[in-house]
């Protein structure tokens, strides 16, 4: 709120200044954003208009482009299984992401914020996946999901459990090796890699709680879900509205941590968006069919921004790294 | 069992010492999906190619420090880490002063046209590098920077600019007006103020903005990917990947060479760890 009114301020001082700074300010616009601009006009703006352009053509890459196809590619695209595969497979992220791993960072923002000894130890860790890369972070659950037990941790575990007499026995899994649930696997390494960032949102909207609002609905005869929910929660707005954001957007783009684990396979299974612009573009060496695959996921992206904006009323985003 | 625990310090309500009890277990269940992963490739790197094909799961008995002299001893992965550091020292100096620049403008100047720019400045908060990599690579490729560090280091500060500026734009707003006035009727010019009082007030906005993009270069790997051919371009993530190609039959050297690579990011994020939570959340907390 401070730094709206503080805005305005400014702006009327200007005015009141007015002319005589006119012409230094004129100067002073332009010599500042012409360097930023430069950046985003050449390497923003005008690959996209460029990359219509090239979805145009049936190009390998080598030599000039000459084979003018119209909309052939994106004839192919749009009647191809292959990407409604991978849209479909991206959409599955969003849905994960959204009924798995936000609920689960809501979950852990609550239990590590209200003044719990140790709670920045566990912010710490659960945190840290995040600043790592999606090399490592795929090498590591490759490791972890390997399908024979003597190396595969999650697969020891299932197998030393078994040999309990209490629990019902699962049985091992083939996982990235099977088509089914490979997809599944790479969502536990972006679960591990993001919950935390999602967790450190809800934490960071929480400080703006106040906690008389919550005492008062307890006060007043509300338990502990009904105050989260009836208070809590809407309160949260602005973390929750940026948070969904981050994971729709993020989900269009995920591409290292499946490409590491799985490059698309078992037989398409983890095919998303990105994955399948890759291989058209720089494994097929069909630049002018990726430039549409590159060209429909822009728009994508665009028409999630603009809808996700309409619904809420209100700009925020973050992150993008 | 349990109720022979001391009842002290739980204060008056018996039910919170479950409740805290409870909450602990919830974390520490958590606690396990972070740290395991971890762990395992700990206790691979320090083990033998013999001990990690028998008991890949227990502790290193003992550690085999040497796997780490191995690597360490290469040639290759020290040109890997110079590769990064080229990168991402040259991306967050741009990153930086351009964003700031920008964000100054976009902060306490007002003119015709600006929502406009604002918006197109903002772009890439739309459109992440990774979605736009096609039509950057294509382009990158249309001024010669292919196979070029400079490719990487110009995209990757172009892609960076957007988050950086909102983070600025909402700090510089926050300074008080009457600073600036003052400044100007000091005598300073714009450039003036923007050097030599603002700045040096945002630093901590400027650290969390550099911090920011010293990971996204760090840990790039998609755009690398396309941009680079040659083995001796490589940053770390390519490297691992190629190591991890090499070496795929040594799990304990893999293993040895993924903790090595975690160590620059760890040590980034011990130091900084406040700088990267108030970079992310400073879009969640405004408003």
């Amino acid at each position: 709120m401070s730094a709206i009114s503080g805005h305005e301020d400014t702006v009327g001082l200007q005015r009141k200044r007015g002319l005589s700074r006119r012409n230094q300010d004129r100067l002073t616009i332009v010599l500042f954003l012409l360097p930023a601009f430069i950046f985003i006009f050449t390497f923003q703006i005008y690959p996209m208009i460029r990359s219509v352009y090239y979805s145009l053509y049936e190009w390998s890459g080598f030599g000039p482009l000459t084979d003018y196809v119209g909309l052939a590619n994106f004839e192919r695209l749009f009647t191809g299984r292959e990407f409604w595969d991978a849209v479909w497979h991206t959409a599955l992220i969003m849905i994960w992401s959204l009924a798995l791993q936000l609920p689960l960072a809501l979950l852990l923002a609550l239990l590590v914020e209200r003044d719990l000894p140790g709670r920045g130890f566990f912010r710490s860790i659960f945190f840290m996946p995040y600043v790592l890369s999606e090399v490592i972070i795929g090498q590591v659950w490759i490791k972890m999901f390997k399908p024979d037990p003597q190396f595969g941790f999650i697969n020891a575990v299932l197998e030393w459990f078994g040999n309990l007499p209490v629990i019902p026995q699962i049985e091992t899994q083939a996982w990235l090796a099977d088509p089914k649930q490979a997809l599944a696997c790479a969502f536990v390494a972006l679960t591990w890699q993001f919950f935390g960032l999602h967790m450190l949102l809800y934490i960071a909207g929480l400080q703006n709680v106040p906690r008389e609002l919550e005492e008062a609905a307890r006060i007043d005869g509300a338990n502990e879900l009904q105050t989260i929910w009836n208070i809590t929660l809407p309160l949260l707005g602005n973390a929750i509205r940026t948070s969904v954001y981050l994971s729709l957007l993020g989900s269009v783009q995920v591409f290292g941590v499946i490409w590491v684990m799985a490059r698309g396979g078992p037989i398409g299974a983890t095919e998303t968006m990105s994955t399948y612009m890759y291989r058209s573009a720089f494994l097929k060496f069909s630049l002018g069919y990726g430039s549409a695959v590159a060209v429909v996921i822009l728009v994508i992206s665009l028409i999630l921004s603009t809808v996700y904006q309409r619904v809420v009323g209100q700009h925020d985003y973050i992150g993008g790294i | 069992m349990m109720r022979s625990i001391p009842r002290k310090d739980r204060g008056s309500s018996p039910g919170k010492f479950w409740r805290r009890l409870l909450q602990y277990f919830v974390l520490s269940v958590f606690l396990l999906f972070i740290v395991v992963p971890i762990v395992m490739v700990v206790f691979g790197a320090l083990k033998s190619r013999g001990e990690y094909a028998t008991s890949p799961y227990t502790i290193p008995d003992p550690p085999r420090w040497e796997n780490f002299v191995r690597i360490l001893q290469g040639e290759s992965i020290w040109l890997m880490l110079l590769n990064s550091l080229v990168v991402m020292v040259t991306t967050v100096i741009g990153v930086v002063f351009f964003a700031s620049l920008a964000a100054f403008v976009f902060s306490r100047v007002r003119f015709r046209g600006q929502t406009l720019l604002l918006n197109v400045a903002l772009l890439g908060l739309m459109f992440p590098l990774s979605i736009a990599i096609l039509p950057t690579y294509l382009v990158v490729r249309e001024l010669g920077l292919i196979d070029s560090l400079w490719g990487l280091i110009l995209a990757q500060i172009a892609f960076g600019l957007a988050t950086s500026i909102l983070i600025l734009r909402g700090f510089f707003t926050a300074v008080p007006s009457e600073l600036q006035d003052a400044a100007y009727i000091d005598g300073c010019s714009s450039f003036g103020f923007f050097w030599r009082i603002l700045l040096p007030l945002a630093r901590p906005a400027l650290s969390a903005v550099a911090v920011l993009a010293m990971l996204g270069s760090w840990n790039g790997y998609f755009f690398p990917l396309v941009v680079l051919n040659s083995e001796k371009l490589y940053t770390l993530p390519l490297g691992t990947m190629q190591y991890v190609g090499q070496y795929g039959s040594e799990e304990n050297m893999v293993m040895a060479f993924l903790f090595l690579t975690m160590i620059p990011a760890l040590i980034l994020y011990v130091f900084a760890e406040r700088q990267i939570v108030s970079g992310l959340t400073a879009g969640a907390l405004k408003g």
